[in-house]
């Protein structure tokens, strides 16, 4: 038994935060996050070269082959730099979707595209993943109608896959007939939401897999324990940026930090935040290598970590006094990424309701 | 990332499902405090140290099993117990802290004399640590021993002794030196709690029981041979029992138990009709813990692992025992909400005799507060967390009267 990385995905990580240090620093956030896109170019290539598109693409279509705890660990050094890049989306759920639902035919057509950074496939939830907002589609034949609100990471996409609320797969390429696509600026100006309808639009069913329902859960899980991971990279940010300020700023002539009243809130954070690290690799361990805890172990790590990190976030910011609240320190864009990832795939409560079910604990199980 | 189990381990792993299968109706109940053990606990101790599954790397000529230690054994062994519901052994002071200490810088004359005995639950010691004026301050200890005529005399008080009332012996620290800086001025002596001159006051508890004593010593012989390492190396000896301590590390068996014991508690407790597992308040708690106990879990786990690479893991390990027992008090907190009305006729059965479940819960849950404050409050923890872990600045120091000859700016 080893529990942690290994020695390659703890070089990967070193190499993703190096990169992310040196191509997104705050005032490039901020251009970034100012149109609210979602999305940039330069990043977005760059990422290619330490090999982020392919990262859980079978080799043999041109990608690294890895599982979703290495697609963890990179969340989780994204969610820490905030990067505007849509990973959980583009580079782990659909590739996930196409590896347990589509043709070999399919795969052959679509994922060496993803492996290249080429196609960027946002996925969306109408119905399933407990999302708030429209999620009313049809899939009649090979046409899609209706509308979904809400998609994440479909800044920049190249094709939509849908999802149904039955765990019906339908792929649709941006610019297809009937399909209207209007981006909204999130709360977390790092990534937008967007509104997506559909009128006897051209779809592309992904329909082979033997269980479609289990198949579209196994895709949402996933998203799932990699947002939970970023949320973990973005509370860790706002920890040690507040534990430095504590240490810097002085009041009534010492630091802050050796108030106990400081100290104390920033002991509070460690404490509840460091478990959370151990219970995102557990989780996405699970999605590679544990199938029977896969469900359960993604319900409660997308739940309970954004709870931890909901408060990190509120002490931390606290932490920084006024300042903390202005949009200067820029501490704000982690605290947003934090609430935004804990509601889109499904808030705690759902999350933490879909695991009731799981083990026979509600009226109905 | 492996979790899986070598051969090895699943082989140990198999070995203790079939004994838990054949003597587990044996076992004593776990939880609800700390008492001397009874006769059914002390044959159960003997049981499972004839099957090595305690003291289990204690030498063979000390009444051990005489293993290579080995972190992932004993917590193959750890889980397979907390996952059966099943009393692991005893975890007394004397097995977790004296018995340790002494294999590492006892005499062989000591570990003869103490080691079989305390592990088989014989010997139960209590510790002299804390004093009425120095409780967190542990090296500012005043209860003072004097070598007179080959005996060591001590005089002082110590409090919140636990198990005392009931104990055989005490290690105790107390100032030697007097003209020593503080932490160079204590020794580790080993007494009988039957030595004239020892007074024990059991310290009633919240429970209703007396966990703790305040000792009273008033020339109390102690012969010189009982020193442990030597003189004015108290602080050292009490900090390798500490280190002990703290490689008690990787087992959250105590909260993995007690969500088991929740989940069948929810499901078999119905009120008007409707098993509280499906009753929405109560199974929101019991998922959020199940949350909590899912990522302790995973924490310790990491912490096993890094302890089995011989990685120091910091402030990873710092936040156990403030994290550890928060948790255990919010998983008890629940037991008692589900017992409800219905739990709170309350009847300890006394030191010596088993405690009915919903008295069990009750002490655990007041025992669990105990816990928070024993062994390092936990707001002590969170300036351990604060200033070894996130490397933040102590308090500015307070003018306090320091012993004479103690060295400026040091606290314990």
């Amino acid at each position: 038994m080893e529990f942690g990385l290994s020695l390659e995905q703890r070089q990967f990580d070193d190499s993703l935060r190096d990169f992310l240090k040196d191509r997104l620093p705050m005032e490039r956030l901020r251009a970034l996050a100012e149109p609210g896109g979602g999305y940039d170019e330069a990043l977005w290539t760059g990422l290619a070269e330490l090999g982020l598109h392919g990262l859980i693409v079978p080799e043999r279509f041109g990608g690294a082959g890895l599982g979703v705890l290495d697609a963890a660990v990179a969340a989780e050094g994204l969610g820490y730099a905030a990067a505007p890049v849509p990973f959980t989306g583009t580079t782990v759920m659909a590739p996930l979707a196409f590896m347990n639902s589509a043709t070999e035919t399919q795969q052959d057509e679509y994922l060496p595209l993803v492996a290249a950074g080429e196609a960027r496939i946002a996925v969306g939830f109408a119905g399933l993943a407990g999302q708030t907002g429209a999620a009313s589609v049809t899939l009649d034949g090979s046409r899609l109608s209706g509308t979904i609100g809400g998609v994440m990471d479909a800044g920049a996409a190249t094709h939509l896959l849908i999802y149904l609320r039955d765990g019906t797969a339908a792929l649709v390429e941006a610019g297809a007939a009937g399909l209207s696509t209007v981006p909204h600026r999130s709360l977390d100006r790092t990534r937008p939401l967007t509104d997506v309808s559909f009128n006897a639009t051209p779809a592309e069913r992904l329909a082979a897999a033997n269980d479609k329902l289990a198949a579209a859960r196994r895709v949402l899980d996933a998203g799932r324990v990699v947002l939970a991971a970023d949320t973990l990279g973005a509370a860790q940010t706002m920890l040690d940026r507040a534990v430095a300020f504590a240490k810097e700023r002085v009041q009534f002539g010492r630091v802050i930090g050796s108030f106990q009243g400081v100290k104390y809130m920033l002991a509070d954070c460690v404490t509840t935040l460091e478990p959370c690290r151990g219970m995102v690799w557990y989780a996405a361990h699970a999605q590679d290598a544990m199938p029977d805890e896969a469900r359960l172990t993604a319900c409660h790590a997308k739940a309970h970590v954004a709870d931890v990190a909901r408060e990190v976030a509120r002490m931390t910011t606290e932490t920084h006094g006024g300042m903390g609240f202005t949009d200067l320190l820029g501490l704000h864009y982690w605290f947003k990424r934090i609430g935004f990832n804990r509601q889109v795939l499904g808030g705690p409560e759902r999350c933490r309701e879909e695991a009731a079910e799981l083990q026979g604990w509600t009226l109905h199980g | 990332m492996d979790l899986s189990l070598s051969e090895e381990y699943q082989a140990l792993q198999a070995e203790i499902r079939a004994f838990i299968a054949t003597h587990g109706h044996k076992s004593p109940k776990v939880g609800g405090g700390r008492k001397r053990p009874d006769q059914k606990t002390l044959d159960w101790q003997k049981t499972l140290l004839e099957h090595g599954y305690v003291g289990r790397t204690i030498p063979v000529e000390y009444g051990g099993a005489g293993k290579t230690p080995d972190v992932m054994e004993a917590a193959v062994i750890a889980s397979e117990f907390a996952a059966a519901n099943i009393y692991a052994g005893l975890t007394n002071q004397g097995v977790s802290m004296l018995v340790p200490t002494l294999l590492e810088v006892g005499t062989e004359e000591q570990k003869r004399a103490y080691v079989a005995g305390t592990i088989r639950g014989d010997i139960i010691w209590c510790q002299g640590y804390s004093e009425p004026g120095n409780g967190s301050d542990l090296a500012n200890a005043q209860t003072k021993a004097e070598l007179k005529d080959g005996f060591w005399v001590v005089n002082g008080q110590k409090i919140w002794t636990s198990s005392a009332h009931y104990a055989d012996m005490m290690f105790l620290l107390c100032r030697t030196e007097p003209d020593k800086p503080k932490h160079e001025g204590l020794s580790y002596l080993l007494l009988s709690m039957n030595s004239p001159g020892i007074d024990r006051r059991p310290l009633k508890t919240m429970t209703g029981r007396s966990e703790f004593n305040e000792v009273f010593f008033t020339d109390v012989k102690v012969p010189e041979s009982q020193i442990v390492v030597g003189r004015g190396k108290g602080w050292y000896v009490a900090n390798v029992t500490l280190k002990h301590e703290r490689l008690m590390i990787g087992d959250a068996s105590k909260v993995t138990t007690r969500l088991e014991q929740l989940i069948k508690m929810l499901r078999a407790t119905e009120v008007d009709g409707v098993p509280l597992i499906r009753q929405a308040e109560f199974r929101d708690r019991l998922l959020r813990l199940q949350g909590e106990v899912i990522a302790w879990k995973a924490h310790n786990l990491r912490l096993l692992t890094e302890a089995a690479q011989g990685i120091d893991s910091g402030v990873k390990r710092m936040i156990v025992k403030y994290g550890g027992t928060m948790l255990g008090f919010r998983l008890s907190s629940l037991a008692v909400d589900a017992l409800g009305a219905a739990g709170l006729p309350f009847e300890s059965a006394g030191e010596d005799a088993e405690d009915d479940d919903a008295t069990t819960w009750n002490i655990d849950y007041m025992y669990d507060v105990g816990l928070m404050i024993g062994g390092g409050s936990n707001n002590i923890q969170k300036n351990i967390i604060g200033e070894r872990g996130l490397d933040l600045p102590r308090e500015p120091k307070v003018q306090t009267a320091e012993i004479p000859g103690s060295s400026p700016g040091r606290r314990g």
